[in-house]
């Protein structure tokens, strides 16, 4: 009962956030100052004529007034129907589900290396808090914290796909090959550069969120006493202290979805890794509306998901919620 | 079993602008255990009486300076032997059930504890035992500390000491707002420890619990001992009551005189010169505050005030 409340609770905000983020989107596209039929014919502009880039601006539905295009809009999507891309010349839900799928692989990986070496990270520099383990640690992690995504991606590239030639310059194929004849392991090597980018710069938040968390811990009444039992220090935080971060920190690392989503966006720019977040910039910069519409309400979906999940997961993990407190 | 000698505890804390702060919580305090007895270390709250527990298990914070010594059954211990018996040999009863891991089922923790009392291969067996003993029912094994009742919890906490082989029980302040019936099946516990041969330290501001199952009260003021007297000294007037500060304590009981003592106890940022009671004693003299006071034995109490007679 109490769940399904909660759910229905849930699926409204939903609605209409995905509403709000919608209206807010199409409004700043139409300010946008970019003239879409200009970005998708590009150079050739100069050989059209002004009947012929009427017609197309009228196939495109485009004299009409915002409102009337929002509402064409979304009438359509009440259908399903996401609409055509026009850089890509392919149903918009066709263009995001390839895209999805290419940035899921980065995103995924870079989600489980940042969360696991960054809570290791987290517990080492907690429990030798004020050590020089912990100095480098926090230091390493303050640094990263500073650091620009797209900033560290060039340099990544500079490092190993330039100069040491260790990774591939660009793209998630090799250039010229068919994507059937694609191996695994080429995958796999053009993920690696774009991967790390984006889980050295997720570590630093979870790394410095589950120290100061494990120090509270350990200062807390229940560590001492476990101390006065005779547990030593591993015995603290393998018995007690990993019990009581890791519920914070899955939570965290649920939360940082949307972060880890915009860095993919410029990972992905950098590394001209075709993935939704190259597929963004393109259609921002080229005015392709029903495109980047969808990708808005798509990566809304998504991060919307992560948080609920986060939120999920929390009730079901934690006794004192899942028992409820009663008393 | 335990005895304390003069033990003072410093927190050397760093205030502003690099200004060094010293406090020193306990000073000079002594204090004598024997197997079978249950004493009662009495002082007000803030009066560093929970460091003395801390101190004996060697789990005071890294920024503590320790002087005098703990001798535990004739052997001087050092942090090392202080390892090897906490849990073991010594074991600590906490305040409240904020003390259990809030995510750790109930019978886990018990468990846990009778694993460290070096009860490796009969703990389970163990635990389930002083489950019993503490009439604790076996679904309690699943549950959260959340869940338990203020009785529950107690018993737990009782029950997490004693599972092992510990000699002595060091209780801090077992009984703080509890129901009356609680506070007395708790203190009913203390005193079975001790008729087993256990020795308890029962470390409390509260008199009166103290009183019912004490056999040695110990007087705890601005961090020491003023006065170790049998339970029997505190009665009627309180004239078997020696130190000038355990008089009044005694007289201030509501079921006595009821004249609260004037003043405040002393900062342990800025303690006075000589004997810690100095500016508040009716009876102080020059002498009293040229050095500090030593405990002296007057008849069957121990006292720390040079003006004290039997
Ligand atoms: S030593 Fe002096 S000041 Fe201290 S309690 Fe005794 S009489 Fe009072």
């Amino acid at each position: 009962m109490n769940i399904l409340r909660y759910l229905i609770k849930k699926l409204l905000r939903l609605i209409l956030l995905l509403f709000t983020i919608s209206v807010l989107s199409f409004t700043l596209v139409s300010l946008s100052p970019i003239d879409p039929v200009q970005a998708y014919v590009g150079a050739e502009m100069m050989r059209i004529g002004p009947e012929q880039r009427q017609r197309i601006a009228e196939r495109w539905g485009l004299n009409d007034p915002p409102v009337v295009r929002y509402m064409r809009w979304l009438s359509s999507l009440m259908r399903g129907d996401l609409g055509t891309s026009a850089i890509y010349n392919q149903p918009v839900s066709q263009v995001i589900r390839q895209r999805f799928f290419t940035s899921l692989g980065l995103m995924g990986t870079a989600w489980v290396l940042s969360g696991v070496l960054g809570f290791l990270l987290g517990v080492l520099s907690g429990a030798r808090a004020g050590s020089w383990v912990d100095q480098i640690i926090r230091f390493y992690a303050y640094l990263l914290a500073s650091t620009p995504a797209f900033w560290l991606a060039l340099l990544l590239l500079i490092v190993f796909a330039v100069f040491l030639k260790w990774a591939p310059v660009c793209c998630a194929t090799p250039p010229g090959v068919l994507p059937e004849q694609v191996t695994f392991a080429q995958r796999l090597h053009h993920l690696v550069l774009p991967a790390l980018t984006l889980s050295i710069i997720g570590i630093a938040n979870i790394t410095l969120h589950t120290r100061q968390k494990l120090i509270t811990i350990l200062n807390s009444d229940y560590i001492l006493f476990a101390r006065a039992q005779g547990e030593n220090l591993f015995g603290l935080i393998w018995h007690h202290g990993l019990r009581n971060i890791a519920l914070p920190a899955i939570t965290l690392q649920f939360a940082s979805i949307s972060e880890l989503f915009g860095g993919s966006v410029l990972a992905e720019q950098v590394f001209a890794y075709p993935g939704l977040g190259q597929a963004t910039v393109q259609a921002g910069l080229r005015s392709d509306v029903p495109l980047l519409l969808g990708i808005v309400l798509f990566s809304t979906l998504f991060v919307f998901t992560g948080n609920a999940l986060a939120d999920i997961l929390y009730h079901l993990i934690d006794p004192r919620i899942r028992l409820g407190v009663e008393s | 079993m335990l005895e304390v000698r003069s033990l003072s505890i410093h927190f050397h804390r760093y205030a502003r602008g690099l200004r060094r702060t010293v406090l020193t919580p306990v000073v000079d305090l002594d204090l004598k255990v024997s197997a079978g007895e249950v004493v009662a270390v009495v002082g007000s709250s803030g009066s560093g009486k929970s460091l003395l527990a801390h101190a004996v298990l060697g789990i005071l914070p890294s920024n503590a300076h320790i002087e005098g010594e703990i001798w535990y059954k004739g052997q001087l211990l050092t942090p090392e032997r202080q390892a090897a018996m906490r849990g073991r040999r010594i074991a600590l009863i906490p305040q409240s059930v904020s003390f259990l891991d809030p995510l750790m089922r109930v019978g886990a923790q018990v468990l846990r504890a009778a694993q460290l009392s070096g009860k490796n291969r009969h703990s389970a067996a163990a635990q389930r035992a002083i489950f019993q003993r503490y009439q604790l029912p076996l679904e309690v094994e699943r549950w959260y500390p959340f869940q338990l009742s203020g009785g529950m919890a107690r018993r737990t906490l009782v029950s997490m000491a004693v599972v092992g082989e510990a000699e002595l029980i060091l209780a801090d302040e077992p009984t703080p707002g509890l129901h009356p019936e609680v506070v007395q099946e708790t203190l009913n516990h203390l005193r079975q420890l001790a008729d087993e041969q256990r020795g308890v330290v029962l470390i409390t501001h509260d008199i009166q619990a103290a009183l019912q199952v004490a056999d040695q009260i110990a007087v705890f003021y601005a961090g020491t001992t003023v006065e170790i007297a049998p339970v029997t000294a505190f009665s009627g007037k309180g004239e078997g009551l020696l130190h000038p500060y355990t008089q009044a304590l005694w007289r201030s009981l509501p079921q006595n005189e009821f004249i609260p003592l004037p003043g405040m106890q002393p900062s342990p940022q800025d303690l006075p010169q000589g004997c810690l009671f100095a500016p508040r004693c009716p009876l102080a003299t020059a002498e009293c505050t040229a050095e500090r006071p030593t405990m002296r034995a007057i008849a069957q109490n121990q006292v720390r005030c040079i003006h004290a007679q039997g």
